[in-house]
């Protein structure tokens, strides 16, 4: 390709309903998810009554804010709405990336690679004109409204959802998902209960099939959503695909998010179809927005800007999830660079840790019961992941410090098991965590992993 | 692009229809039913039927003592109260059903006494129960005034010597109060009992059984959560741990006080070892007091073919169990003594119980696919 069709590329518009659809939906899913994240009582759950929460490394300012955590959800709600509206745009969607964001910075207990999607979707929505087109902002604004838009803002969104699919893909390519059928092996005989799938999760083959079908279909599916004369086949596998994990794990709203974001890959007709449905129900003249004028940036260092931050953010997205390659030993093992890279789903890690503090002036040694201290969710995160623990340590530190030891020693006895494989000690016990850093290669403090996992 | 839908969908079809022969768990469904049945009706029910017989004649013999308090009558109410406690090692981890904190009413310790005693600052204590006659055993504050531990001290703690014991009982300005408050005791540990046996025959039984899902609120994960809660909170750290000092509730000291049986002394360890018989049974699913064994854990680990370096895991962990009974039964048979002369000791049979607890709460866990508590958020 070379700088002129580059160029022409970027000159090109394409209709702008895909993306109106796409904002309408958006903005719709994330209402129903804040309203059902507060409806399960989560938020105090989560983040009110924690005594503490785990910090993302270089954001431990972000903490929650007691009764005021409501309303960051509020912010978050309201933000939904008007996106979805397409009121006030882009103030809405820098409110809603900032306050969900925030939401997920203020405990990575609660990291799941979906909120880190939903994340970086609302940033990029930032610099995409998604309220040209059916918005209450375009009917206003007759120098808003635009019938097309610039193709490329369209595909960027396609593209995220690709890089998505095809690292979570290429994440699968290892010993344990497929030679070893691991964590599906795990997981499928416990969904006994469900009626013929239950009694096919009995059987190795089975969990082969699932685990091989699972990284096809993930290294597969973007190529078959862009292909057109594949995309309708593609299309009823995603829903298939997502329904399926919906029934096997609980994994909330996501699968629908997945669902509906899928949608864009399709031409314009479909989405003007649907906005057509919704004008009649809700007598909004269509026609109104249907102006053949094509979407131009105001001015067009805005368009250079936008260009260059989305162009900056994707060069991110394709290197960040090989981060892992910058640091030794086995990834699922130190889970260095282990987050923000669409591994999901990938492994079953159980473990146990028991922290023993030491007064030095006494010699006396008790164990902690992390029940005191830490909610079950937090426990279970704590207990197999090294960031936790060592941000645990240093909490133990602190409150024994403020109790009566002066110098407190603090150890750790951990075991945890990974895909199956037996219970193996995970941080080095004779280690005082006061004296690790969180700079330090994470190898001089944990055992080593006594087996191989080869792969990506 | 035909050539690649088709070679898309027939490698699905036949990823899906490969047969990989006899590897893996045998085709046969395991049967997770036959696992709630055999807890309920051989385990659960036979053990509550045991230990209300007991708390029965355990009222029985206090009704007998507060009539006539002799030394005769005293020492048979101390027999049968260490058998009821005995028999309440066998049901004290099964909390589920409607009845709820129903250990916490039977067996909190250290209990209260008076005064002088460990929670001193709480204004209720025994003593004060007796001495005001104002004391409502239902409320939940009153739980450190009652159950085993608070009879362990009306009948062995309150002098030292039997004579001046039952003294409390017979001269004593508030003797009637005394005779009074041990019949009250165990009435209320009869009726407690006599209720959660009734839940259980009456409806809950089945309900245990039927709910058979492999939710967090199935009755298998709640029970297996319920089984690591007892043997990790009330075995390893209630009975060993926090008396030998290996917990921040005494900093790492020594506590005798939280011995359990603390002032009749000499059955701390008998009562240890029957409520570590009564995990591996349940482990096993061995029907109570009887040769027989039905299916439990122990199966349901050996299907799922877990291995552990080289052995089955539930091998490993009836080991485990093995080697924790024979740390055990070096200590003394009075643990306020093992601890006060050497807690060491006490702490060597603590790291044994501990192991178990990672082949449990890891291990066991991973194999069965089961969260440790039930929180239901979201995953990935």
């Amino acid at each position: 390709m070379n700088t002129k069709s580059i160029r022409s590329y970027f000159e090109k518009s394409t209709n702008a309903a895909p993306l109106a659809v796409f904002r309408i939906f958006f903005g719709l899913l994330m209402l129903i998810s804040m309203i059902r994240f507060t409806a399960n009582g989560w938020i105090e759950k989560l983040y009110i009554e924690p005594l503490l929460s785990f910090s993302y490394y270089g954001f431990e300012w972000v903490q929650p804010m007691g009764a005021y955590t409501y309303m960051i959800f509020l912010i978050c709600a309201v933000s939904a709405i008007f996106v979805s509206l397409g009121y006030k745009y882009r103030i809405a969607i820098i409110l809603f990336f900032l306050s969900f964001t925030y939401i997920e910075l203020m405990d990575k207990t609660t990291y799941l690679n979906h909120y880190y999607f939903i994340s970086i979707l609302s940033f990029l929505m930032i610099f995409l004109p998604a309220h040209a087109y059916y918005s209450i902002d375009a009917f206003k604004n007759e120098n808003l409204r635009s019938e097309r838009v610039p193709a490329w803002t369209i595909d960027s969104i396609k593209f995220l959802l690709c890089i998505v699919y095809f690292y979570a893909g290429l994440a699968k390519l290892n010993s344990d998902w497929l030679f070893r059928a691991m964590p599906l092996q795990i997981w499928l005989p416990s969904k006994y209960s469900l009626p013929i799938l239950g009694d096919l999760f009995q059987q190795q083959w089975t969990h082969f099939a699932f685990s091989w079908a699972g990284a096809l279909y993930d290294l597969s599916i973007p190529f078959l959503l862009l292909i057109k004369r594949t995309r309708v086949l593609a299309f009823l596998l995603v829903v298939v695909f997502h329904l399926l994990t919906r029934v096997l794990f609980p994994i909330g709203m996501f699968p629908f998010i997945m669902i509906v974001s899928a949608l864009i890959f399709f031409d314009a007709d479909l989405h003007n179809k649907i906005l057509g449905y919704i004008s009649r129900i809700l007598r909004i003249s269509k026609e109104t927005f249907d102006n053949a004028t094509t979407y131009t940036f105001p001015k067009s260092w805005v368009k250079k800007a936008s260009l260059s931050v989305i162009s900056l953010f994707f060069a991110i997205q394709l290197l960040f999830p090989f981060r892992y390659m910058l640091y030794p030993g086995e990834l699922f093992w130190t889970e260095e660079g282990y987050r923000f890279s669409w591994r999901v789903m990938l492994m079953e890690k159980t473990g146990y840790a028991n922290f023993k503090v030491v007064n030095p002036e006494n010699g006396l040694r008790f164990y902690i019961d992390n029940t005191q201290f830490l909610t079950p969710l937090q426990e279970k995160q704590m207990s197999t992941q090294p960031d936790f623990i060592l941000e645990y340590a240093r909490y133990l530190e602190n409150h024994y410090k403020e109790n009566g030891i002066s110098n407190p020693e603090i150890y750790v006895e951990s075991y945890v098991a990974l895909n199956g494989r037996g219970s193996q000690l995970y941080v080095n016990p004779d280690v005082n965590l006061t004296t690790v850093d969180y700079s330090m290669n994470r190898q001089t403090w944990l055992m080593p992993f006594d087996d191989e996992i080869k792969g990506l | 692009m035909k050539k690649t839908i088709f070679l898309f969908l027939s490698t699905l079809i036949f990823l899906s229809c490969t047969d990989n022969g006899p590897s893996g768990p045998d085709v046969d469904d395991f049967d997770r039913e036959a696992i709630l049945v055999n807890w309920a009706d051989n385990i659960i029910i036979p053990s509550f039927q045991n230990f209300a017989a007991e708390t029965e004649a355990l009222k029985l013999a206090s009704e007998i003592f507060s009539a006539d308090p002799t030394l005769q009558n005293l020492t048979d109410l101390r027999s049968q109260w260490l058998d009821s406690y005995k028999a309440w090692q066998h049901v004290s981890m099964f909390e589920m059903g409607t009845v709820m904190n129903f250990r916490d009413y039977l067996n909190t310790y250290p209990t209260n006494a008076n005064e002088s005693s460990f929670n001193s600052d709480e204004s209720k204590t025994i003593q004060n129960n007796i001495e005001t006659g104002d004391y409502n055993l239902i409320l939940p504050s009153s739980r450190n005034t009652q159950g085993f531990p608070a009879l362990d001290y009306l009948l062995y703690g309150l002098a030292d010597n039997d004579a001046e014991l039952l003294s409390f009982y017979t001269t004593n300005d508030h003797a009637d109060a005394y005779r009074a408050y041990v019949t009250d005791l165990t009435t209320r540990i009869d009726t407690l009992t006599d209720t959660v046996l009734d839940n259980w025959i009456n409806g809950y039984r089945d309900e245990f059984v039927s709910n058979t899902g492999s939710g967090a609120n199935s009755s298998f994960n709640m029970m297996v959560n319920d089984f690591i809660f007892y043997y990790e909170k009330h075995l390893r750290a209630g009975k060993i741990g926090i008396p030998a000092g290996a917990t921040n509730i005494s900093s790492g000291n020594p506590s005798p006080i939280h011995v359990e049986a603390y002032y009749s002394r000499n059955f701390s360890k008998i009562l240890f070892m029957e409520s570590l018989d009564s995990v591996q049974n349940f482990f096993n699913g061995s029907n109570f007091k009887s040769q027989q064994s039905g299916e439990s854990l122990d199966d349901y680990l050996d299907y799922l073919k877990t291995m552990k370096e080289g052995t089955d895991l539930s091998t490993v962990i009836n080991n485990q169990f093995e080697i924790s009974r024979e740390k055990a039964a070096v200590l003394n048979d009075n643990f306020v003594a093992q601890v006060d002369n050497d807690p060491f000791l006490m702490l060597a049979t603590y790291d044994e119980l501990q192991r178990n607890v990672v082949y449990l709460k890891v291990d066991m866990l991973q194999a069965l696919n089961i969260t440790p508590d039930y929180f239901d958020s979201d995953g990935d």
